[in-house]
């Protein structure tokens, strides 16, 4: 990163910190909501745009995080903090049984076996009442408390949720740094030259996979403890759809296009709220006009302008 | 056994619908890589477009019928391919398809917020009341489709197999640059397929949205079972689509009936993921390499 990168993060950062101060609740509300979405989302970016994989079911692992912390929490009284790494494990666990045997097989297939797996968690979760409490979902989910102090208001539960991304975004850019995230790059430029230096494709996009998956199932925690209330239609197919549009519409394989895409899915929205049902009409035709003459995503711009207009 | 039986006849029936939604589906994919994620809203636009031209513009039924053949010919066949899958097949295989998840999201949304949010009512075009054989009842509906279904498979099979232009259809499938050496149009060809699935599509929502009604949503669902049927039977192939198809209609059937109606998609959908995992070329896959 550039120095003049750098100081362009920082300010991003302290304008994100101090923004909810003059915010209401609601505003608050979906700041927190967009930290949320964006720890699932980075996730999302680590299989598409590092391992070069197709995930129509990141939404699937966002409800499996967010379900087993809610029934963990309010059936069994685990704190929030045993229910977090349980979550996310639970998450890491069903990623490597899902992507293995998918990825053995054929690449693309990953895309075709999560969609699936999607729609059957939706299944579960909208049938297995008992457990899950069906269409009515779960209800009264306890915000967790730090050191004795507690984040049950609006603003401290941002800035827990705040730091959290910050730190699951740092995780994530040290690991794409680490030998192992370099392995990436040249897996994701060529993956049969990467395969003859020794690069094990499948262990290394399974593991992506898998690690995805974590980070969509601790988004799911801080949902369900944000919301307090989860239902199977906040984990629906279309969920993974927008997500995954998200990603690609922010720029896939950049760090920050997740960034961008959630805010165009999850803030825009809200601020544009007099089009209603039009603002995804325009959204999905925009979404192919800049397929065609953007492929690389919004932050492909800047590159764009730099290389001097051409096409890159 | 008289039940069992007619579950599996009207599982037949639906299930051909999804078959003729799947069989585009892979026409597309085998002619042009294109794997389109906007198959179901392909379906939800001709039904109301059928149903403009009846209700709003008083046409009768083979009227509406036929211009909503040409309609969708040219929107959803031509003015897709040039304006979607030409510019965007040169990037590869994702660029595309998640510009047609782009494309059924903005299609649906623009007929809920532009059209109606509401279920529009859609008559059928076969009568009323049931076919009694012995102790089985089947609905003229259900016998209808199977017949309509049966003779678009049966014709479409035919013009691919006996005519100059579906055997070079079948050609560019296998093999783009052989049949470009051939001296076969490859780009009329592949355009030929895209007016089929069309087509196809249209015939799909005439049979299908008597019980799907016409909603914005509606391609949600069918897009999702023609998808696993195309996976099932089989991606390369235009019989296994059918067969997927039909497995996905009988047993939605079956499982509704006899294990749970709230996992009534469940069995076909761990059919789906049993043979993405086990067996990706799907069902009818294998025995073709044999036959090479």
């Amino acid at each position: 990163m550039s120095k003049r990168q750098v100081i362009a993060l920082v300010a991003a950062l302290v304008l994100f910190a101090i923004l909810p101060q003059f915010l209401k609740s609601y505003g608050i509300y979906l700041m927190t909501l967009l930290c949320v979405y964006l720890m699932a989302a980075f996730g999302l970016n680590l299989i598409v745009g590092y391992a070069g994989q197709m995930s129509i079911g990141q939404a699937a692992f966002y409800g499996i995080g967010a379900y087993v912390a809610a029934i963990l929490m309010t059936k069994m009284d685990v704190s929030f903090w045993f229910a977090l790494p349980i979550a996310a494990i639970a998450c890491f666990v069903v990623g490597l049984a899902l992507g293995f045997p998918a990825l053995r097989v054929q690449h693309h297939y990953l895309a075709f076996a999560t969609l699936g797996f999607n729609v059957l968690v939706f299944l579960v979760m909208r049938n297995e009442e008992a457990l899950t409490g069906g269409t009515f979902g779960i209800s009264n989910i306890p915000r967790p408390s730090i050191f004795g102090y507690s984040l049950d208001g609006a603003l401290p539960f941002f800035y827990f949720a705040f730091v959290s991304v910050i730190m699951l975004a740092s995780v994530l850019w040290w690991l794409l740094r680490s030998p192992w995230g370099r392995a990436f790059a040249a897996l994701r430029d060529n993956p049969i030259r990467a395969e003859s230096t020794g690069v094990n494709i499948t262990a290394y996009t399974l593991l992506a996979f898998a690690i995805g998956a974590a980070c969509a199932g601790i988004g799911g925690v801080y949902l369900a403890a944000l919301v307090n209330f989860i239902e199977p239609g906040q984990f629906h197919l279309s969920v993974s759809l927008l997500m995954l549009l998200a990603v690609i519409v922010g720029g896939s394989g950049r760090f920050f296009g997740p960034v961008l895409g959630s805010v165009v899915v999850v803030l825009l929205p809200e601020w544009l709220r007099f089009l209603q049902d039009w603002y995804l009409a325009i959204f999905g035709f925009a979404v192919i006009v800049l397929m065609v003459y953007l492929p690389g995503g919004l932050l492909s711009l800047g590159d764009r302008f730099k290389s001097g207009g051409g096409t890159p | 056994m008289v039940d069992l039986l007619q579950l599996i006849i009207s599982g037949t029936a639906t299930g051909a619908i999804y078959g003729l939604c799947a069989l585009g589906f892979t026409l597309l994919w085998q002619a042009s890589g294109t794997i389109n994620f906007a198959q179901g809203e392909f379906v939800m636009v001709p039904a109301f477009l059928m149903l403009f031209f009846i209700n709003t513009a008083g046409l009768p039924m083979w009227l509406a019928f036929l211009l909503t053949c040409l309609v969708a010919m040219a929107l959803l066949g031509y003015t897709f391919k040039r304006a979607m899958v030409d510019p965007l097949i040169r990037h590869g295989v994702i660029p595309l398809v998640i510009a047609t998840l782009g494309l059924s999201i903005g299609v649906k949304q623009l007929v809920k917020a532009g059209v109606t949010a509401q279920a529009q009512p859609f008559n059928s075009i076969f009568p009323d009341g049931l076919l009694s054989l012995g102790s089985l009842k089947v609905s003229y509906m259900d016998v209808g489709t199977l017949l309509l279904a049966g003779l678009i498979v049966v014709s479409l099979q035919m013009f691919l197999n006996r005519t100059v232009t579906g055997r070079a259809m079948q050609a560019v499938a296998q093999n783009t640059d052989a049949a470009k050496i051939l001296g076969i149009n490859v780009a009329r060809t592949v355009l030929y397929t895209f007016l089929i699935n069309a087509v196809l599509a249209v015939v799909a929502a005439l049979l299908v949205t008597p019980t799907y009604l016409a909603k914005f949503d509606m391609g949600d669902s069918i897009g999702l079972k023609a998808f696993y049927a195309a996976i099932i039977g089989g991606f390369n192939q235009t019989r296994g689509a059918l067969l997927g198809g039909v497995l996905v209609g009988v047993l939605e059937n079956l499982t509704g009936a006899y294990i749970s109606p709230a996992y009534k998609e469940g069995v076909a959908l761990m059919l789906f993921l049993v043979v993405i995992i086990f067996r990706p070329e799907g069902l009818l896959g294998k025995a073709e390499e044999r036959k090479v």
